[in-house]
């Protein structure tokens, strides 16, 4: 990339790069200066706690099966979608994504309803068998696996999808004309081209999987992991073990980052060709039907807990308890919802933090990978680094670092109070995203021809409407993505809410979770169903607007 | 930058030069002392092979570049450190860098909008400018929908529309097919006359540079090996590594004699009548003759006083045969043959024709 030489860099990236130290960077060191502020004391209480080795253990062990789970279900399918053609075929790739659609802990609620001790398939399994007792329990590190797998194995399924459809046919063609068989050609041609696209989606289920909140935090019974464990000592004000946990925590992460760095070091290609294959259709009858019967039984698992959240979200609060399907059904939880203050106020909560997260992200990001892109400076490492490193540490971990940090009013040290106020949650949100948004303008500028920077200069045009009319329209389709992005994961995010929320600010997520806690089933459903709609709403928002320009 | 000043007419704008212009990246030296002007009017070939330091002359010449030492002057004027968006130069990129986005007419109307010009007033320049190319009424098109050759006639009128001081053009024609390409070059050269002020341009074709230059820069690792006219790169070119460059031609060793220079091949003496470059020395010890193709004839069998070879390959080009023979001494040269009779490895005779061969030090 050529960069102008007679350009000053320095007036525009200087905000960004201060900003960054200052919300990501500084946080973090505090909390790690934080576990040494009794000596080694704090590491010493871990250590010799077998609660926090429990929980190291168990997070490392949730995460890689996590990983195993994800790659057995996401691999196949997407084979199965991307190399064959069969009766169900179009619905299967309709919903296959599915889960990525459900917020966390609407995923996790709904797996509740479905095959938690009272869920509905619990119950008819139990009826049909005509067991006395559930046949089975909905806790444990299984379940939680069980949970990450439905949500999470969408990364690998669109990753390893993606692969296959830049994968060159004429590679294979190429393969079978020197005579290899197929399984030769899937061994020597096929996975080793597809590994990279495995390798990026298993490191992505492992981050996701090692910060995840939700699903421990609601099926983990007695259990403990890392993150829980984190949120326990800070509630107990245990601050400087919480510390610890929470450097611990992201060293996991980082290790964790780095070794999938190096199980992937080989990697000096690229599948660039836009080679795409048709389908193979299935020709034998029988394998045919199976194959339309897998579908559906898949088709129906990854439909059911949206709809089980639509059904419960209708149920009269209290009236489920040992039906196998609540019978009492009622407009009154949405009534409710839109009436009455105390309910409506975490949807105004959540939808104003998500939009101003997501215009701060839209803003740094937009300058930041612009910088990234078309300019040649001494810090620009140092800001590739930046806006990716939210991505490496866990949720929880940046929670507790903005709460360790920004708890008090010190300008000197660079310190303002935001912890009790309303502000704390989008600068939680911001941070969280920024790498989303950032990567997704990245993308888009690297896509346009850097000598159009040049040409709109030489042309005459001012800085600002060089901006305007050259750069911000090339960047336009990540912006928009990023942002629909962004805005999504905060309207629904409930790790870094967890830890930070207050009542005044309480988001969507803390208000499902208070119900749920209240037994209170169809409330909290109806405000899963209205967050999957703000979901749905932003998506054909973000898509209306793209269709509109382009 | 608010307060850029409004391009003037290509009349006044005057010689462009470049002035000992050094450009060091780290411990590489892209461009390393290069001069030369350019009156209004002219047209420069900026020649040399990848790597050569051309691009980011032409950078520093449009201000996208600042050099380590030396001046550009347009005119006169000082302009080394004057941003591109203050110079007013017109510049066409390799690959036209046309704003996708926007429609063809809004693509020529760029500079003019920069320039606070009133829309009537931009949309009649716009379409007078696409005329002047040859794409009347094509203003509505997406850029996506044009060909490359189209897309290159709207980077022209782009640039040629804020009526230029002066028209940078990096490698215009290379992507271009062969057969648009040699129309192109015509047009081109009739169009950049047509404006009047100094045009520079990057290729690595020197058969461009001859079709379009009215003079040419030939530049290697960042230097500027010889300037001239294409007819004195290609007569008297100023060292062997401009010889080699050049036209097509084997460089032979040879002695120089004054007026002649004498080749000796497998034993057999021919004295070459020769020419030297302006500020050749009168003597040159290590010295070469360019032999081209075309100024040696070939036959078959073995002549007296010609030099023996055998034809390794053989080339239909054509109205003409080339054939490639290896003389003696392990010389090979490429001979232009009416005769389409000999075959691989038929022994043959080649001989010189009237010349003068240009002389070169080695």
């Amino acid at each position: 990339m050529k960069s102008s030489q007679t350009r000053r860099n320095w007036p525009i990236a200087f905000p960004v790069i201060a900003l960054l130290l200052w919300a990501v960077v500084y946080p973090n060191a505090a909390v790690i200066a934080g576990s040494f502020e009794d000596g080694l004391g704090h590491w010493r209480e871990f250590w010799a706690s077998p609660a926090d080795h429990e929980a190291l253990i168990t997070s490392i062990v949730i995460s890689v099966a996590s990983v195993f789970a994800s790659l057995a279900i996401g691999v196949p399918l997407a084979f199965l979608l991307g190399r064959f053609e069969f009766p169900g075929r179009r619905l299967l790739r309709a919903v296959a994504t599915l889960p990525a659609a459900l917020p966390p802990l609407v995923g996790v609620i709904a797996f509740l309803f479905l095959y938690g001790e009272s869920g509905v398939v619990t119950r008819v399994v139990q009826r049909l068998l005509g067991m006395s007792q559930a046949p089975w329990q909905l806790r444990g590190v299984g379940a939680i696996v069980f949970v990450h797998a439905y949500t999470m194995y969408v990364y690998v399924f669109l990753f390893v999808s993606a692969g296959l459809e830049r994968f060159d046919a004429s590679l294979d063609e190429a393969a079978s004309g020197l005579g290899a068989s197929t399984w030769q050609r899937l061994r020597r041609v096929t996975i080793p081209l597809l590994m990279p696209a495995v390798a990026g989606s298993a490191l992505l289920v492992f981050m996701n999987a090692l910060g995840s909140f939700s699903a421990p935090y609601v099926f983990g019974g007695g259990l403990r992991v890392l993150s829980t464990q984190i949120l326990n000592s800070k509630t107990n004000g245990a601050m400087g073990l919480a510390y610890v946990e929470t450097t611990v925590l992201a060293l996991s992460a980082v290790v964790g980052l780095a070794l999938f760095r190096w199980l992937d070091r080989k990697r000096k290609y690229t599948l660039a060709s836009k080679g795409g294959r048709s389908r193979r259709t299935i020709r034998s009858r029988q394998v045919q039907i199976l194959t339309t019967i897998g579908a559906a039984i898949i088709v129906a698992a990854l439909v059911l807990p949206h709809l089980m959240v639509i059904l419960v979200s209708f149920a009269r609060d209290g009236s489920w308890t040992t039906q196998v399907l609540p019978p009492e059904y009622t407009f009154e939880n949405y009534r409710r919802l839109f009436s009455e203050a105390e309910l409506w106020k975490p949807i105004t909560n959540s939808v104003s933090m998500a939009l101003i997260a997501t215009g701060a992200n839209l803003v740094v990001c937009f300058v930041a990978a612009y910088l990234i892109v078309f300019r040649k400076f001494a810090g620009r490492r140092l800001l590739e680094l930046l806006v990716a490193l939210p991505w490496a540490i866990p949720a929880t971990a940046i929670a507790l670092g903005l709460a360790a940090t920004f708890n008090q009013n010190d300008p000197l040290t660079g310190r303002v109070l935001l912890v009790g106020t309303f502000w704390i949650l989008p600068l939680a949100y911001f941070i969280r995203d920024t790498p989303l948004v950032a990567s997704a303008v990245e993308s888009s500028l690297r896509q346009m021809d850097a000598s159009l920077e040049d040409a709109a200069r030489g042309l005459g045009a001012s800085w600002l409407m060089t901006m305007r009319r050259v750069i911000i329209p090339a960047a336009r389709p990540g912006l928009v993505a990023g942002g629909l992005l962004a805005a999504v994961a905060a309207v629904g995010e409930f790790v870094a809410s967890v830890v930070l929320y207050t009542h005044a600010n309480r988001p969507i997520s803390m208000e499902i979770l208070a119900q749920l806690r209240a037994l209170a089933f169809g409330t909290a459903a109806a405000y899963s169903v209205l967050l999957i709609l703000l979901v749905l709403l932003m998506t054909l928002a973000a898509r209306s607007f793209e269709e509109r320009l382009a | 930058m608010t307060d850029a000043p409004q391009a003037r007419p290509g009349k006044e704008s005057g010689t462009l030069a470049l002035d000992g212009i050094t450009r060091r990246f780290g411990d590489f030296t892209a461009v390393d002392n290069v001069s030369f002007e350019i009156g209004a009017g002219e047209l420069l070939a900026l020649v040399g092979a990848s790597g050569s330091g051309k691009t980011t002359t032409l950078r520093i010449a449009a201000g996208y570049d600042v050099p380590d030492a030396g001046r550009v002057t347009l005119g006169g004027n000082d302009i080394t450190r004057v941003p591109p968006e203050r110079r007013g130069f017109g510049m066409v990129f390799q690959h036209y860098a046309l704003f996708p986005h926007m429609s063809v007419e809004d693509n020529v109307a760029f500079g003019l909008e920069a320039r606070r010009v009133n829309k009537v007033d931009r949309l009649i320049k716009a379409r007078a400018a696409l005329a002047n190319v040859g794409l009347e009424g094509a203003g509505d098109r997406a850029i996506q929908s044009l060909s490359g050759g189209e897309q290159q006639r709207v980077a022209l009128a782009r640039a040629l529309v804020i009526e230029p001081k002066a028209l940078l053009l990096d490698e215009p024609l290379s992507n271009l097919d062969p057969t648009l390409r040699e129309a192109m070059r015509d047009d081109l050269r009739r169009m950049l006359r047509r404006v009047g002020v100094p045009a520079l341009f990057v290729t690595h074709d020197q058969e461009d540079a001859f079709a379009i230059a009215d003079r040419i820069a030939l530049l290697k690792r960042g230097r500027v090996l010889q300037c001239g006219t294409p007819e004195e790169l290609y007569h008297s070119p100023a060292n062997r590594e401009v010889a080699a460059f050049i036209g097509r031609g084997a460089i032979v060793p040879a002695v120089d004699k004054g007026a002649t220079a004498q080749v000796t091949i497998g034993g057999v003496k021919r004295e070459l009548p020769i020419t030297r470059a302006k500020d050749a020395p009168a003597k040159i010890d290590n010295a070469f003759v360019v032999i081209r193709p075309n100024w040696i004839e070939m036959s078959k069998g073995a002549g007296v006083f010609a030099w023996r070879g055998r034809v390794i390959n053989r080339r239909f080009a054509g109205g003409v045969v080339v054939y490639r023979v290896e003389l003696a001494d392990g010389i090979v040269v490429d001979v232009e043959s009416q005769s389409a009779d000999a075959r691989e490895n038929d022994n043959v005779s080649v001989s010189p024709l009237k010349g003068p061969f240009p002389l070169v030090a080695g």
